[in-house]
This record gives C-alpha cells, structure tokens and sequence, in this order.
C-alpha cells in the first residue's frame, strides 16, 4: 500500500495545482456559465433567478440575428481555413525548394503573426475602405493607380454573405499562412531525405513524388492545422470588431453577438450563446482529441 | 499563431483585470477611509471622459468641486475608448461586484433603466429639491428625466441631436439659400437632388452606427411631430403605423444621396467632407459646433440648422451623474452632484466641453456664438428625447436598433426595417 502510495503519489502532487486550477476556471466556469443559460437571468439584479430549461436556446434559434451570426461564422470559417492552407502550402513548397535567402522569407511570412489583431483590424479597416472609383481608397485606391478597376469592390460593406465575410477572412489569412507554412515546412524537413532519393532512383516525376511520397507524410500536419484554424475562426472576435465595430449586422459572428448581449446585461442570453460556441468548437475539437490519444495507444 | 492569439487575450484580459482591480483598489481606500474619519475621503468619479474638452470640462468641475467641498478629495477614475462602451463594460463589472464607485456618469433618461432594474441607483428626487434643481432646470427637462415619478440621475450639460452642418459654397453650386433650413423632409430631398444634379455626387456625408440612427430620427421627428416622436419611445405611438411606414421610405430616399464609405468612417470624417466641399450638409450633434472651434473652421465656412421639419423642437441629450446603492461615501457624492447641479459647476464644465448648461438661469455672454443661439432654444423649444444617445432608450433597444440599421445601411428593405425597431422597442 505504502510503495503503490510513492509510485503515483508525487505525481499525483505535481498535478494537482493544475487540476484544481483547471477544474475550477475552466470546467467550473463552463458549469456555471451553462447554469446561467438555464436561467431568465436577463439582467443585472442580483437574487434567485428561475430555471427555464432551454427557452434561451430555443429562443436563440428562432432569431434572425443569431442565425445570421452562426451563417456569417460558417462562411468566414470556410474562406479563412481554405485560404490560409492554400497560401501556407503554397509557400511551404516553394521555401521546401531551398531557395537562396530562405531565412529571409520565412520571416517576412512569419512576421504578420507577431501582430496583435486588434493592431491589424485598424489597419486592415483603412486597408478595405469601400469607396471606389476617384474617392477610393486603401486597397481600392491601389487598384484604381493600376487601372484594376473590375478589381475595386466595397469589400465588407457588401450586399452578399460571402464577399463580406470573405473580406473579413482576407486579413486573418493574411495574419494566419506564416504560421501553417512554418506547419508544413517542418513537416516537409522531417520527412528523411533517403525516401527522395529512393522515389527519384525510382524514377518518378516531381509531380509523382510529392503526390505519393511526401503529401501523404504531411497529411496529421494537415489535420493539426485544420483543427488549430477552425477553432481560431470560431472564435474570432477582435479583428472583425476593430474592422467593422461592435454592431454591424453584416458581419456579426457569434463572440461579437455575445459580447453585445453582455453589454447590455442580458447574463442568461449571453451565456446561451457562449454555450452553442462551445459546442461548436467542440465538434471540431473532440474527435480530433479522439483520434490521437487512439493513435499514441497504438504506438 | 497560436501564441499571438492567446497572447493578444492574455494582454487584454490582463489590461481589464487591472482596470477592475484599480477601481477595486480606490473603492477599497474609499470604504477603510468611512471607517477612520480622520482618514480622507474620497471621492471616486467614473466617467469615460479622458481626453479633448470632455476632459477640459471635467477638469473645470474638479476646479469648482475642489473650493465648493474642501473636505473631499475628487478621485478620478476615468475609463477612455469607444465612446463609453469600454467604460460601461467596466462599470458593469464594478456594479456586479458590489463595489460601485461614489459616482459614475450615465446618459440621462431611459438608458438609466437598465440601472434601475438591477437596483444599483438610487432615487435622487429629494437632492433636486435641496438643491433647488426642481427649479432651475426647464420642467420639460424634469419630466423627460422622470421615471415612475422618480428622478435617479442630475444632468451636467445638454446637447442638441437633430442639428444639420452645412457647407454654403457647396449649395453655392445649385443655387441653394444655406441660411435656410428646407420646410420639410421632401423640400430637402428636392435640394439634394439639385446638388446631385450640380455635379456633387455624394451631397449627404454620413458615417456608421449611431450617425444613422440620428438621421432615422431627425426624419421621424420631422415628419410625426413631437407629440407621436415621444410617443414611439413610451410605447403610445404604433410602429407599424402608415406614417412612420412613410418616413422611412424617406429615410431610404435620403440614404441614396449618401456617401458609399459610410459604414467605414466616423462622424469626424463626414463632417470633413462637409468642410473639404465634398458633401452639402452632415447631420451630427451640436458638439460639432466645438469640434469646428477646434479645427479652426472660421464662421463664414460652414452654416447650421435644425433639421429640416424639427425647426421648433430641441432633440436633447445629456450627461448625468447618479447616486449608486450602497456607494462608499454617500455624502462626498452628494456633495459631487450639488456641484454639478450648480450654477457654477455648469459654467466651468460647459463653457470648456462645448455644450450648453442644463439650468435655464445660466448667463449666454459666457458662452460662444453656437451654444448662445442653443441656450435660446433651450427655453422655448420643445424638449424631445434621443434614443442614439440614451435619453428615449435602454442600451438594448439601443443596440437593436443599431443593428437593424446597418442591416438596413446594406440591404434597403423599409418593411424589414419598420419590423425591427417595433420589435426592439418591445424588449429592453
């Protein structure tokens, strides 16, 4: 009894800070804030709320302003993931190619990263001001000096879902690729050269070789990369409220909705909505915790 | 990137937590110090007035306050950024946490309500008789501030809403009188269209969000009159009435002679249009009128009036200071709200904050040309309340509304629109 004690129990010791740290910040919270959405807690008064059951969820899903949130969300978390894989790949090949200078260009990709998003939603706001032809600016003021005309657009002031939440994603690709690129380019440097040179002794064609040797080797990058993105699309909050402010219908997401339900007290509605957020991301996130712990007990 | 997200989180999480402990702390100090009477008595002032002639004003007040209550000490406790969103966010924290500041600054009338309901203001009904406020303040004021017969907040200056900027050299071009406000809406409408016709292609600047919603209201006012306006922020008015049906379609008439960057800019910037000869006319606030002072904008370069159809009614609105429940120095915050109520008080945070005095016995010589003209108006318009700016509405209404609008600012659907505010008015 006293040796099973020493084995697990310092162990137990060094976890233990974490655990109640954890358990009480973030599973207690979690508790506590899907409590509250159970609640007609919609407002600041202090004393005994009643339980109502789902009535804020079920009210939640018959409003045209959080349906339109979860919408906006689902299109900006489509364009952001594709765009940012595509450019991250994109540029992880050409660097995986050992041009001269590489350390250069790795940081110029990396750097917009390093940016705080707030800092780049202002400038990216004057970057997609919507005026065009002689008034334009930002972007549209570059493509009027070209004579790119058919190229100015009003961006995230819009008509359609997917130019205005498209316009949105343009910064957070643009903040976003140097972080997959550096994914995939140490990905592509722990692939181990004799696997090249096997496939090129071979006699297959670079096309070949990456479609069948190197690729399939990148594809639990991918899904690393797949889910770190979409939970950061999910989430997304301060870039879009620095581009287009706390209350414009047309690119409202859930965190922003969220944030303006807290603004006016409204405790239970809020929680609601931090609560479906949850899920959401947790749809994504769940199955890929699955997947590798399956994965590191079959090692 | 990871790291860069969850660092930005942590810097601004860390920010808000110093925010709150700060305002923790003073409360703390304030509460020990009604403990210890030899200790000094704080007095902690929230408002979101950090910069410019908000802070000049405020500043002015801390002057008055300084000689009118030697035996306390002004704690200043502003909170800057978005125009006071970053500041309630702040204050709601405070407020949840039972540690209210000795007073906090709020836009008077119903944006008071979501204070009221959670019970964290009390009643001051009683200071505006020991004051002799109930006097000095136009009755119509008094019963624009009322609610169930109770009066929680004391105003410390009025501005007017429904105020349109006009640039003369610009109406110059299709031969329009600036000196003149149009009779109506329509009238108006027929002089944008000669300026569009004069080759001005955007003749209404326009900026985002609550810019939109004073136009909306400016046209409503104009075109149902006082009496309806009021009556469709106390509920006595039909939202889905043909009248109102007809002045949004207005409102869609006029958003067509606006600015295609509207959603992008601020009011700054559309009123810069205005005096760069871009645009005619913006339709703004009258703390325009201190901005132009600032920008050295000379007299001759820009005229002003009501908007067009609202000549006779003054669209107030007005900061306030209030009495929070179980604040730590009760009488130091009493004595704050008798400065501000005072004669005094008013002057030195006005003449600076570029707004007029909310008393009606002030003196116009002290003021500038602007606020002189206001402060007439004042005394014999009719008082109306404005809903972008708390005085007809919650925050929540508020926030609907303004949400509907940049709907609508992208998709113009008038019954779509109608719907919505009817909707936002019947929650709070």
């Amino acid at each position: 009894m006293h040796g099973r004690i020493r084995t697990w129990g310092p162990g137990a010791l060094v976890l233990l800070p974490t655990v109640l740290l954890l358990g009480y910040f973030v599973y207690g919270l979690i508790a506590w804030s899907f409590n509250t959405s159970l609640t007609d807690r919609h407002t600041a008064r202090k004393g005994p709320a009643q339980h109502v059951g789902f009535e804020n969820y079920a009210n939640l899903f018959s409003e045209d302003r959080f349906i339109n949130s979860l919408k906006n969300l689902g299109v900006l978390t489509v364009v952001f993931i594709v765009g940012t894989l595509i450019f991250g790949l994109l540029w992880a090949l050409l660097l995986e190619k050992g041009v001269p200078g590489e350390s250069i260009f790795r940081s110029i990709y990396l750097f917009p990263m390093a940016i705080s998003m707030i800092a780049s939603g202002v400038v990216w706001g004057w970057l997609l001001n919507p005026s065009q032809g002689e008034d334009a600016r930002g972007l549209n003021r570059l493509f009027e000096m070209l004579h790119l005309h058919f190229l100015e657009n009003p961006w995230w002031t819009g008509g359609s879902r997917w130019t205005t939440m498209a316009s949105i994603a343009l910064p957070a690709v643009w903040q976003m690729s140097g972080y997959i690129m550096a994914l995939f380019l140490a990905g592509f440097r722990g692939i181990p050269p004799e696997l090249r040179e096997a496939a090129r002794v071979d006699g297959a064609s670079e096309f070949k070789l990456y479609r069948h040797v190197l690729f399939p080797q990148l594809s639990p990058i991918a899904l690393s990369a797949l889910i770190i993105l979409g939970h950061i699309s999910l989430k997304l909050f301060d870039l879009i409220y620095a581009i287009t402010g706390p209350n414009q219908f047309r690119t409202e997401v859930p965190a922003i909705l969220m944030w303006n339900t807290l603004l006016r007290s409204d405790l239970a509605k809020a929680s609601a909505i931090g609560i479906v957020m949850l899920a959401v991301v947790a749809v994504l996130v769940i199955p890929y915790l699955a997947w590798t712990v399956r994965q590191e007990t079959e090692q | 990137m990871r790291g860069g997200l969850s660092k930005t989180l942590a810097l601004v999480g860390a920010a808000g937590l110093l925010a709150v402990s700060a305002c923790g702390n003073s409360d703390n100090s304030g509460g020990g110090g009604g403990g210890n009477s030899s200790a000094s008595k704080d007095v902690t002032v929230f408002t979101w007035w950090a910069d410019g002639g908000e802070k000049a004003g405020l500043d002015g007040l801390v002057s008055v306050f300084g000689t009118a209550c030697k035996d306390y000490k002004f704690v200043n406790s502003a909170v800057a950024g978005g125009a006071g969103s970053n500041a309630k966010q702040v204050l709601a924290n405070d407020l949840q946490a039972g540690k209210p500041p000795s007073t906090f600054q709020a836009h008077a009338g119903a944006e008071l309500k979501d204070y009221i309901n959670a019970g964290q203001v009390d009643d001051v009904s009683q200071l505006y008789k020991d004051f002799g406020l109930d006097k000095a303040f136009p009755q119509n004021l008094i019963d624009n501030l009322t609610v169930d017969g109770k009066i929680y907040s004391i105003p410390a200056n009025v501005h007017r809403a429904n105020m349109v900027w006009v640039n003369p050299t610009v109406l110059k071009k299709a031969s329009i009188d600036a000196t003149k406000a149009p009779a109506n809406v329509d009238a108006w409408i027929a002089d944008l269209t000669k300026l569009k016709a004069a080759g001005v292609t955007a003749p209404l600047a326009i900026s985002k969000g609550f810019a939109q919603e004073m136009l909306v209201e400016a046209v409503l006012l104009g075109e149902l009159g006082p009496d309806k306006f009021k009556g469709l922020w106390d509920g006595k008015t039909d939202w889905a009435g043909g009248d109102v049906t007809a002045a949004l379609n207005k409102y869609k008439t006029l958003l067509t002679f606006t600015n295609t960057d509207r959603e992008a800019i601020d009011w700054p910037d559309a009123l810069g249009y205005v005096n760069s000869g871009k645009a005619g006319y913006t339709l703004m606030g009258d703390w325009v009128a201190a901005q132009q002072l600032a920008d050295k904008i000379p007299d001759s370069a820009y005229t002003y009036w009501p908007s067009p159809g609202t000549g006779e009614d003054f669209q107030f609105l007005s900061d306030s200071f209030t009495l929070p429940t179980n604040g730590a120095d009760p009488d130091g915050a009493k004595c704050w709200l008798k400065t501000v109520g005072s004669a005094e008080g008013q002057k030195a945070f006005n003449t600076k904050k570029g707004s007029i005095p909310a008393r009606s016995d002030a003196d116009p010589a002290d003021y500038p040309k602007y606020q002189q003209g206001a402060m007439a108006d004042w005394k014999k318009d009719t008082i109306v309340p404005s809903c972008a700016h708390g005085a007809a509405c919650t925050a929540g209404q508020n926030n609907d509304i303004l949400s509907a609008l940049s709907q609508f600012s992208g998709s113009p659907d008038v019954a779509k629109l109608q719907s919505a505010l009817a909707t936002a008015m019947k929650t709070n």
